[in-house]
């Protein structure tokens, strides 16, 4: 019942803000990862460089989904962007439903730009299935292909670090985040500017993906602020109840 | 047409799969079947994924890139092993025998370059970013590792105690982040559900 109520508030809320936010866009706090990806992608552009994207292996049949989701909102705005690109993005994953849709997504992205005949499946790679084979296919891309910036976004775990070390060789931008709990301690040693928790649901709303995007996350704070109303409600009822039993 | 027609499909078997999680006297079944149907493609995805794997790196070899020797290896034990597990199956001894002394080491090497990583990364750190947070993050991630790590003369007095008393924060903060993540998970998915993102093509 709970669930069910939690879900229809957040769908109601969404409509609602998307349809507030299309009359006045939102402004929102200054995350200095989605600022440096921002003018990293411009950088790509102009100096011929590449992006390379890593979605991890989060399996869409799992909760993990939803961050390789999140990912790909994110690529679908970037592939637009670097369309006209003389080295296009390249995207890897380590889950093949997400790597054919690496490949969907920035065909759409193309498409969009009107650039489709630019698109090459081979840009959206599965570079292995296991963790790490994973990383051990994508490191090369990282090397060899020219990459300025490396954005790691997605359901990683520990092979993560072998992924920001590569980045770190080649002198390369970092922007990485991951619902991954080692994985995010890793990237926050590893990147300048590391981004935490749900920071990564951001990654579509400053990028510009649309205002389906920025109503996400006004609908994300209040339901963040109504689960802390609820803690601090449940602690002073415990008090109160403890406090019963005492006297 | 065939865009819009993908979309309604992918949104409605979206919405039934939901719907039979709250609802599972009426709709199990249907959406037994969709996941199983959704199960059968993810395994042929599998397979074009491999395909493409194998175009990947055959692309870099053909056009003479660097490392593309290791590309040509790597395709050819492929379809080596793929045709050792299709005739001999998987549970022969050479077959196993790949597993064991090849896939499995490899991956240990990696894992013990991992931990080479993840010290050096913990070292820069600080060359990296000298705030209070990431001397707290060390310094937390020291402690840690100092009460949980075999001693000579065993267990450090009261390293229990410590350990759920530091613990209490950090499992706080985990809870806190995962709180997060579910609420952007469970945005993501309703965008999707709304057809608002469309990773399947449909945009």
């Amino acid at each position: 019942m709970l669930a069910q109520g939690l879900l229809i508030l957040a769908a109601v809320l969404f409509l609602g803000f998307t349809f507030l936010r299309r009359r006045s866009p939102a402004s929102f706090r200054s995350i200095e990862a989605y600022e440096r990806l921002n003018r990293s992608v411009g950088l790509a552009v102009e100096d011929g460089t590449r992006l390379h994207i890593s979605l991890g292996r989060g399996n869409l049949f799992t909760a993990r989904g939803g961050s390789a989701l999140a990912g790909l909102a994110m690529l679908r705005r970037l592939a637009e962007r670097t369309s006209v690109s003389d080295r296009p993005p390249v995207v890897t994953s380590g889950d093949a439903s997400l790597a054919i849709l690496s490949q969907d997504t920035l065909q759409s992205g193309y498409r969009a730009a009107g650039a489709e005949e630019q698109y090459r499946f081979s840009t959206g790679r599965l570079t292995g299935l296991t963790p790490f084979s994973y990383a051990a296919g994508a490191i090369p891309t990282i090397h060899d292909e020219h990459v300025s910036t490396n954005i790691i976004l997605g359901d990683l775990g520990a092979e993560s670090a072998l992924l920001a070390e590569a980045s770190d060789r080649e002198n390369a931008n970092l922007i990485a985040a991951s619902d991954n709990l080692s994985a995010q301690s890793i990237f926050y040693a590893s990147s300048q500017e590391p981004l935490i928790g749900e920071e990564l649901f951001a990654a579509g709303a400053y990028v510009g993906a649309g205002t389906a995007h920025e109503a996400s996350l006004n609908v994300q704070d209040i339901l963040r602020w109504l689960i802390i109303l609820g803690i601090i409600v449940g602690i002073v009822l415990k008090i109160v109840e403890t406090l019963g039993a005492l006297i | 047409m065939l865009r819009v027609f993908t979309a309604a499909l992918a949104i409605a078997a979206g919405i039934f799969v939901l719907l039979g999680y709250f609802y599972p006297e009426q709709l199990e079944s249907l959406r037994l079947i969709l996941v199983d149907w959704a199960i059968i493609i993810a395994g042929i995805a599998i397979l074009v994924g491999i395909f493409n794997l194998a175009v990947v790196q055959m692309g870099k070899f053909s056009t003479r890139q660097k490392g593309g020797m290791y590309g040509l290896l790597l395709v050819i034990s492929l379809f080596a092993t793929f045709a050792a597990g299709v005739i001999l199956g998987p549970e022969n001894l050479y077959m196993r025998l790949a597993v064991d002394a090849v896939i499995v080491p490899v991956e240990a090497s990696l894992m013990a370059i991992l931990a080479v990583t993840l010290i050096y990364a913990s070292i820069r750190l600080l060359r990296r970013r000298v705030d209070v947070v990431s001397v707290l993050f060390l310094v937390v991630a020291l402690i840690f590792l100092f009460l949980v790590m075999p001693t000579p003369i065993g267990p450090i007095p009261g390293d229990r105690a410590m350990l759920d008393f530091l613990g209490m924060f950090s499992r706080g903060g985990a809870r806190g982040l995962l709180i997060g993540i579910a609420l952007g998970t469970l945005l993501t998915g309703l965008r999707v559900l709304f057809g608002v993102d469309r990773p399947y093509g449909g945009n």
